[in-house]
């Protein structure tokens, strides 16, 4: 069941937009802001909202790359990956997570604190290497700077 | 040097608020646009300052604008739309603009609008941009308290209304109709054309989607006018464009800069030239869809014609360097993962072919590769091209990758000779 906030923020979303499936993504991101993540109830709630199957609807929560269909952790860690940050040496960047983390891409840490994902190029390529945690922006980075952002995130 | 794009936007990066837009003379041109010109003069205006788009095809603006329909019928409402979907990697361009003036883009987007008289205005914005986001949202906010967005606009006849559409993170949706079908709340992958959006373009209506960055630029060409646009470039493109560089460089960054610009220029004067220890090898231009250029093209002028003459695209104009200690093989292998990743997956070629590359690349690089895999990627680049997929982003997954193969043939050679990455 959504929430009485969840639903009232998507009838708000419906309403600002002239079509109501034209909603749909604000709609996933509202609920996955709320519980972390987009679960097969949470699709079944939402779709008739919309005037959507669940089927169209999952079609669109597993075709973007930021709707999760899976539980995810406190933090979302996204490296970029993109040619910039290859050539300034994201790779040892993420190594080091790795290592620190003991997780690779597409994996949450046991205690549920960290999630860690590629994005593609996220417009910072000047500061390369760079990563955003909760959608806070990091730039120029190297061992040290990554070490006190992960303290940073408990 | 004139840099009207750029000029009021703050050494910090703060963003204008509406009163501090007005003072350095925002919406005036939109006031010009409303009391003194028909949406024909505006139209006029922006196909005689020859703005090209800045999104890295570079149509010319003003004919885009043309292609709506002129006559008063049934196709109501019409849509302008910014596409704010800045992910081409190597590019930060639309970032800097939104992000220190979102009222710029927001009078570009109103007097567009006005031109090819629209209703409806969408700003399509990717995921990723927060904090653009909610400057955005500030802005449009503001425009409508202050009278430019909303029912009559400054005591005009004329109306819209804005929103503000933020992505889920999909490459593809900068491609026109696949955000065409993002906003219409369908799965991001690209429509047949014809018909042409500016035709049949959102839930079946004419709809004109523009580049941030090139709507940035109308506001200066109503304000200014079109000679004067024309004479801010070094070239038959009109304007000033940001530029931007990228990678093992002195001074990373982006500038506005005019138009015409050469790459040398822009390499050693603004970017100050390659870092200690590190010498020029090569240079993806525009993003990573566009085709290498050697230090015997640095003289070449960032314009679009410029570079197709020497077998590559300005695209975004933000480039990539690639220095002596990078193995070019490497390099490409990123780029087409990339690419493989952002398939949306509807067309054959597109989906099956660009992991194939990828796998063969990573073969190559990990020093597994066979002399008959250099063949097979060269064939790849011939196949993978328009009239074979759906759109162009196969295509542009094959640019970078075919001047590699001319230009960095030695690497790769010497990769599957001598069973391992030379560079590492």
């Amino acid at each position: 069941m959504l929430s009485e906030e969840e639903r009232k923020d998507v009838l708000a979303e419906i309403e600002r937009f002239e079509d109501m499936r034209g909603a749909c993504v604000e709609a996933l991101k509202i609920v996955q802001r709320h519980r972390g993540f987009v679960s097969d109830e949470a699709l079944r709630d939402i779709a008739p909202l919309l005037g959507m199957s669940v089927d169209e609807l999952d079609g669109i929560a597993t075709f973007y790359s930021f709707i999760f269909r899976k539980p995810v952790g406190r933090h979302m860690i996204l490296v970029c990956d993109s040619v910039s940050c290859w050539v300034m040496g994201y790779e040892e960047i993420l190594a080091h997570l790795k290592e620190r983390l003991g997780i690779g891409f597409g994996e949450t840490t046991g205690d549920g604190r960290f999630t860690l994902l590629p994005v593609s190029c996220i417009g910072s390529c000047h500061h390369a290497p760079a990563l955003m945690v909760d959608g806070m922006l990091y730039g120029d980075l190297d061992i040290p700077k990554v070490d006190e952002i992960l303290k940073s995130h408990t | 040097m004139e840099r009207p794009l750029t000029k009021d936007i703050k050494p910090d990066g703060q963003p204008l608020s509406i009163e501090e837009y007005e003072h350095c003379g925002g919406y005036l041109a939109l006031r010009k646009a409303l009391e003194n010109m028909t949406p024909e003069a505006v139209l006029d205006e922006v196909k005689a300052s020859n703005l090209r788009g800045r999104g890295g095809a570079g149509f010319p603006t003003g004919q885009k604008w043309s292609f709506v329909p002129r006559e008063d019928g049934q196709a109501r409402p019409r849509y302008f739309i910014s596409n704010s979907d800045e992910m081409e990697p190597g590019s930060f361009k639309d970032r800097l603009l939104m992000a220190g003036n979102p009222h710029q883009l927001i009078e570009g987007m109103i007097i567009g609008a006005y031109a090819t008289r629209s209703e409806r205005a969408y700003v399509f914005l990717r995921s990723q941009y927060g904090e653009p986001a909610k400057r955005l949202r500030k802005a449009i906010a503001e425009a409508y308290e202050r009278g430019y967005l909303g029912k009559n606009i400054l005591e005009s006849h004329y109306s819209l209304k804005m929103i503000l559409h933020v992505g889920a993170g999909r490459y593809i949706c900068g491609e026109e109709t696949a955000l065409l079908n993002a906003i219409e709340g369908k799965r991001a992958i690209p429509r047949a054309k014809p018909p042409f959006p500016q035709v049949c373009g959102l839930w079946g209506k004419p709809a004109i989607v523009n580049n941030s960055e090139t709507l940035a630029n109308i506001p200066h060409i109503i304000k200014n006018g079109a000679q004067w646009y024309r004479n801010l470039s070094r070239c038959a493109d009109g304007g000033t464009k940001i530029f931007g560089v990228s990678g093992r460089v002195k001074n990373p960054g982006a500038w506005e800069l005019p138009m015409g610009i050469t790459v040398r220029e822009l390499l050693m004067e603004h970017a100050g030239g390659m870092r200690e220890g590190y010498s020029f090898r090569a240079v993806i231009p525009g993003g990573a869809s566009t085709e290498f250029l050697l230090e015997e093209h640095l003289d070449t002028q960032m314009d679009f014609d410029s570079l197709q003459k020497v077998g590559s695209r300005l695209g975004t104009g933000t480039m990539v360097v690639l220095d002596d200690k990078t193995c070019p093989v490497g390099m490409v292998l990123n780029l087409e993962r990339f690419f493989s990743r952002e398939s949306c997956g509807w067309c054959t070629p597109c989906r099956e072919g660009l992991p194939w590359v990828v796998e063969m690349l990573k073969a190559i690089e990990q020093g597994q590769g066979r002399y008959e895999d250099i063949e097979i990627l060269h064939e790849q680049t011939r196949l993978l091209t328009f009239g074979n997929t759906f759109c162009a982003h196969a295509p542009g997954a094959m640019e970078p990758l075919r001047s590699a193969l001319n230009y960095f043939k030695e690497d790769f050679e010497r990769h599957i000779k001598e069973g391992r990455c030379p560079y590492t």
